[in-house]
């Protein structure tokens, strides 16, 4: 590294002149938005010192089994959002942990590839590398399978007639719901695919840009975007693949019929 | 009401239960129909859908060639086909819902339908038309037992007549039906025998009772 330009706080504050202007504008103009954005501001700046502090630890401890316990703590979170951001959930424990295991099966495959052959630091479970990639992939996976999950559950509710119609007629499950498998699969891929094309034109993706700033040689820095996208990638294809397949076939049986009563809204056809 | 002493079995159902309903045993003859009635809410449609374990439910059924729990599920629902009340459709023209489009076209007219409906887009079509395609699509599997539940209820006196007229040649050509009706005219014109379904049981009624409205 050539070495960086450390912020001091008052460049910080000098800052946020800006995000004031914001709340000036919103008060003027009475968009009543200028609580929501103090709050988000707040939110935002304790989060991240807080996080920083985090970091700062972790490196200074250099466990490796505080770093698992992070890692594990991360994926727990991803999968509840992951949960979270579906309109109609399954019914109980499924509802988590199908997205769940699918990004803990998913991230670690292409984390243990990524630091044991690819990137190898050493340790190679030194939190600097393992945190931040680990935390890049769940992310775009739990984006994938979150977008991917609601996109099946809710076309299997609303087209349970279509769907009973061709079974009704001697299709197996996987004929009658093909359409509707290709489009959560489909929209579980389509955010990483626009922003793999996007990269580079429209946006400078966050890592390379802070390496940038940080003093990396740019060649470098993409260098390391595109191994960062190629994981993501990865992870993100497989965990919307299982999770995809495992949720259709707990929303489906062995005597090929459609069970959306799994799915969070109570559905009975009488 | 009379059965041939020869008769043979197409469809038999032993101790089906589902929900609040059954156990219930029926038989129908081969290329006969079976109408079934009661009070709405009884679980007509639901007995139909756990006919062809379109729902989870308990006990066997068999037709002259195959035994449901030996065969699976797609195979059983190609040799005894259901109707519903409200037909599905998953693609945009009618065409892409047939096996044998260009087959079946020639039987439009049987429904009262033009021939160029094949061709149609399925958005053009009214409730009752769609109802008359799928009895088209479900007759193309050419199954053992056909499973109406209500199938003329949204259609008028004279289409009405002309779908009836379907069933009777297909009847008469070895279908078995099972037809799930609240018109009390419809038994009488069509079928051999009547069946009441109420607070989940089953029993033999004579053709001509009225449904209480």
């Amino acid at each position: 590294m050539t070495g960086y330009i450390t912020l001091n706080y008052w460049d910080l504050v000098i800052a946020s002149v800006f995000l004031l202007l914001n709340g000036a504008v919103s008060l003027g103009l009475h968009l009543g938005l200028e609580r929501k954005l103090a709050i988000a501001a707040v939110r935002m700046v304790i989060q991240l010192v807080l996080v920083g502090l985090l970091l700062k630890t972790l490196f200074a401890l250099a466990s490796p089994w505080i770093t698992l316990l992070v890692a594990l703590f991360m994926l727990l979170f991803a999968g509840r959002e992951a949960w979270a951001r579906q309109e109609n959930r399954l019914r109980g424990w499924w509802g988590y942990g199908i997205g769940t295991s699918a990004m803990a099966f998913a991230g670690t495959t292409v984390i243990l590839v990524a630091l044991l052959i690819l990137v190898r630091p050493s340790p190679w479970w030194s939190p600097r590398y393992a945190l931040p990639l680990f935390g890049m992939i769940l992310g775009n996976t739990m984006t994938g399978i979150s977008l991917a999950l609601d996109s099946l559950h809710r076309s299997i509710l609303r087209e349970q007639r279509a769907i009973e119609a061709q079974l009704l007629l001697g299709a197996s499950k996987w004929q009658a719901a093909r359409p509707f498998l290709h489009t959560a699969l489909r929209s579980g891929f389509m955010p990483l695919i626009n922003s793999m094309a996007a990269t580079g034109v429209v946006s400078l993706p966050g890592m390379m840009t802070g390496q940038i700033l940080s003093g990396v040689d740019p060649t470098e820095a993409v260098k390391y975007q595109i191994l960062v996208m190629l994981l993501l990638g990865g992870s993100t294809g497989m965990g919307v693949l299982l999770a995809t397949l495992a949720s259709f076939l707990r929303l489906t049986d062995e005597r090929h019929r459609l069970r959306p009563e799994r799915l969070d809204r109570p559905k009975e056809t009488a | 009401m009379t059965l041939p002493a020869k008769a043979l079995y197409m469809l038999q159902v032993d101790n089906l239960q589902r929900l609040l309903i059954g156990p219930v045993n029926f038989k129908i003859p081969d290329g006969s129909c079976l109408a079934l009635t009661g009070p709405s809410g009884a679980g007509k449609s639901v007995l139909l859908r756990a006919i062809v374990d379109l729902d989870p439910n308990q006990g066997k059924a068999h037709t002259q060639t195959v035994s449901r729990e030996k065969v699976p599920a797609p195979q059983w629902r190609k040799h005894v086909g259901l109707l519903p009340a409200e037909s599905g459709w998953w693609a945009n023209e009618v065409r892409s819902h047939f096996r044998t489009p260009e087959k079946t076209r020639a039987r439009l007219p049987d429904v009262l339908m033009p021939v160029a409906a094949m061709d149609w887009e399925v958005s053009r079509l009214s409730t009752g038309e769609r109802h008359r395609l799928a009895l088209l699509r479900a007759l193309e599997n050419t199954p053992e037992v056909l499973m109406l539940d209500e199938p003329t209820s949204m259609l008028d006196q004279k289409t009405e007549s002309a779908v009836e007229d379907l069933l009777r040649h297909e009847i008469g050509q070895g279908l078995s039906l099972l037809l799930v009706t609240h018109d009390a005219g419809q038994p009488e014109r069509l079928a051999d025998r009547l069946m009441w379904l109420e607070n989940g049981r089953l029993s033999e009624v004579p053709i001509g009772t009225q449904v209480p409205a």
